[in-house]
């Protein structure tokens, strides 16, 4: 099962590597074009794919349940399975393409292994909450409900919010508020990322001093490196501990 | 007619048999330039030889040519402004000028031209300088190939590389200025011509113009500067093939224009800039064959601006295309190519077929809420910004670009 859904996904990178690259005939505007579907889909993928799995194999899990193995090697076995296959599938797919375009020799290499790892991390982070949502609901509709939900909310809802939060207190300082937003949400957080390599200028456009420091050196790639981190060990955490307490 | 010849040849002869050559060096009988000048005659030539002089306030008062061979140093210890030439017809050459006073009431300069016509000023190195070459008050000269590298870190206490203040027709070219506060500044200059010129990492503009009309510039490169380029007040100003890259910073501009009638701008580059041009009260100027490339804003405009016009230039990966802060346009935009274009083009006739569409609703809320940039290609913005490009609310509906091309602009 696994297997066979992770071969459609290298598949479906692998296509759509190639046709980028295809139609555009510039390795710098196709790392842009991907980062936008990489920032929306990867984390659906991700969350649908973890949420399906854990239900799929939820029979199978209980059978190992009865074997004399650790709860927590059980459940991170499953979740680093699906995770780690997962970010294979959009590391290979992507990357074949772009190797055979001429990447290494071209100056978009960083860009791109940028875009490959915020990939990787999104693919870490949203799995971890799928299983998260899947653990504490035994509902399968409720699950794959909560976990849609999720990913909208992160995807475009918060956002909304913190465009009209930032837009009704505009008379006050806001670019601790802003950097803090972003920082709350992983996706915002893999995109800011990205937009320190692509959208330099525009970020320097406004004048603050946070930002400045922010954006202006590699202070900022750093914090977002290890809110990242936080953002898949928080998770994972809350895998080991909800499943040693679960009753099955 | 044959005589007359003969005559103005025979008076051309005599005027070269005439004139001297003036040899400085620290063993000869004269040994500083001021002496050489002093002694020399009308059209005489001086032949600094290679040494330091240590020498300020060496004033030109007759019409000599001043060649420095193998750049002899004239330092002039800090103490003010090193060479006035106030004669016509003067040439320096060759020289290397360094340590111009500092103050800060009067604009000492390492070469200063006074009220004079037809000078030539050349192959000069300036360093640790307050002004560079000023020019006032002059007509008809020639600046040109001369390095100018300053240590200016703060606007108040430094001066510009080359400035021409109520001056015409002087053509500046193949300077390079570095590390000043303007590079080339010109105030109430009409007619002057400023072309293959480098100035980069410049404390504020690399080219500045205040109340100057009918000018020229062209093949110039502006990299790093505070901003690239300002010209404002200024009519009929030509601004040909130059690039302007690199110029980041909150107020940081490849171009600034403002307060500009009747300009053209043509074949020029902007990369990488955080804002490529900012307009700014300007009107009846024409934008042609221009690429803008990875620039945050590529042009700003800021009200006031009526009858621009902007043809078949190129707009590739900006952040932002075009900001407007009003909801009036009068500016035609046509045939340009966008690279965010999402349009197709069925007749294949290389136009879109759907019109485009340049000024996202995003640039606005961003004009507003200046935070919110952080907020730049989220999926949010894309539906908000698909929702006014389908029904414009909040950006000018007229501001339009009906024929976008479908592929990118080669000249």
């Amino acid at each position: 099962m696994r297997s066979r859904w992770s071969y459609v996904y290298f598949a479906f990178y692998l296509l759509l590597g190639v046709v980028l690259l295809f139609l555009n005939n510039d390795l710098s505007k196709a790392v842009i074009t991907l980062m936008n579907v990489i920032i929306v889909l990867v984390p659906l993928i991700g969350t649908i794919f973890g949420v399906m799995y854990y239900y799929n194999s939820q029979e199978f899990t209980e059978l190992l349940l009865a074997q004399p193995i650790k709860r927590s090697s059980i459940f991170l076995g499953q979740y680093l399975g699906v995770a780690l296959s997962l970010s294979m599938s959009l590391i290979l797919g992507l990357g074949i393409p772009f190797v055979f375009y001429g990447l290494f020799e071209s100056s978009a290499i960083w860009d791109f292994s940028l875009l490959l790892i915020t990939g990787t991390f999104l693919t870490l982070i949203f799995t971890a909450l799928a299983f998260n949502i899947a653990l504490s609901n035994e509902n399968k509709i409720k699950g794959f409900g909560y976990a849609i939900l999720l990913w909208l909310f992160l995807a475009v809802i918060y956002d909304g919010l913190f465009l009209m939060t930032l837009i009704f207190f505009e008379d006050y300082p806001l670019d601790k508020v802003s950097l803090i937003g972003t920082m709350l949400n992983p996706i915002d957080l893999s995109r800011t990322l990205i937009l320190l390599k692509l959208d330099i200028s525009a970020l320097l456009g406004y004048t603050g001093a946070v930002f400045k420091q922010f954006f202006g050196t590699s202070f900022g790639l750093i914090v977002s490196f290890v809110m990242l981190t936080v953002w898949v060990v928080m998770p994972v955490l809350r895998i080991i501990f909800k499943s040693k307490k679960k009753d099955f | 007619m044959k005589h007359i010849l003969a005559l103005l040849a025979v008076i051309l002869m005599t005027q070269f048999t005439c004139a001297q050559t003036v040899e400085v060096c620290k063993t000869c009988p004269i040994s500083t330039l001021s002496d050489g000048i002093s002694q020399a005659k009308d059209f005489d030539t001086i032949v600094v030889k290679k040494g330091t002089y240590k020498e300020h306030n060496v004033i030109v008062d007759k019409p000599l040519t001043i060649i420095g061979e193998n750049y002899p140093i004239i330092d002039g210890e800090l103490k003010g402004e090193i060479i006035t030439i106030i004669s016509d017809n003067v040439t320096v050459d060759g020289l290397f000028i360094i340590n111009v006073g500092n103050s800060y009431t009067a604009d000492y300069a390492a070469i200063r031209v006074k009220n004079s016509k037809n000078f030539l000023i050349q192959n000069l190195v300036l360093e640790k300088l307050f002004f560079g070459i000023y020019i006032e008050k002059s007509r008809d000269g020639k600046v040109f190939h001369n390095k100018i590298i300053g240590e200016a870190v703060e606007e108040y206490n430094s001066g510009n590389g080359i400035q021409l203040w109520y001056s015409k027709n002087v053509l500046i070219e193949h300077n390079f200025v570095q590390h000043v506060r303007d590079g080339i500044y010109l105030e109430f200059s009409d007619f002057c011509t400023i072309k293959n010129n480098v100035s980069t990492l410049n404390v504020r503009y690399g080219l500045h113009f205040m109340f100057s009309n009918d000018d020229l510039y062209e093949d110039n490169t502006f990299e790093n500067n505070g901003a690239g380029v300002a010209v404002m007040f200024s009519r009929r100003i030509k601004m040909f093939n130059n690039s302007f890259k690199e110029n980041w910073g909150t107020a940081s501009y490849g171009l600034l224009l403002k307060e500009i009638n009747d300009a053209e701008i043509k074949g020029n580059t902007f990369e990488d800039n955080t804002i490529g041009i900012n307009v700014e009260g300007s009107n009846r100027i024409n934008y042609t064959h221009n690429t803008f490339k990875n620039n945050g804003w590529a042009i700003k405009v800021k009200g006031a601006c009526y009858t621009n016009i902007f043809t078949e230039n190129n707009f590739l990966y900006n952040s932002f295309d075009i900001a407007y802060n009003s909801k009036v346009n009068d500016n035609e935009f046509d045939k340009n190519y966008w690279s965010s274009y999402t349009g197709y083009d069925l007749d294949k006739n290389g136009i879109g077929d759907i019109p485009y569409r340049p000024v996202k609703l995003f640039s606005y809320i961003v004009n507003r809420t200046p935070e919110t940039i952080i907020l730049l290609r989220s999926m949010f913005i894309d539906i908000i910004d698909f929702s006014e490009k389908v029904s414009p609310v909040f950006t000018p509906d007229d501001l339009l670009d009906n024929n976008p091309l479908i592929k990118k602009l080669t000249w």
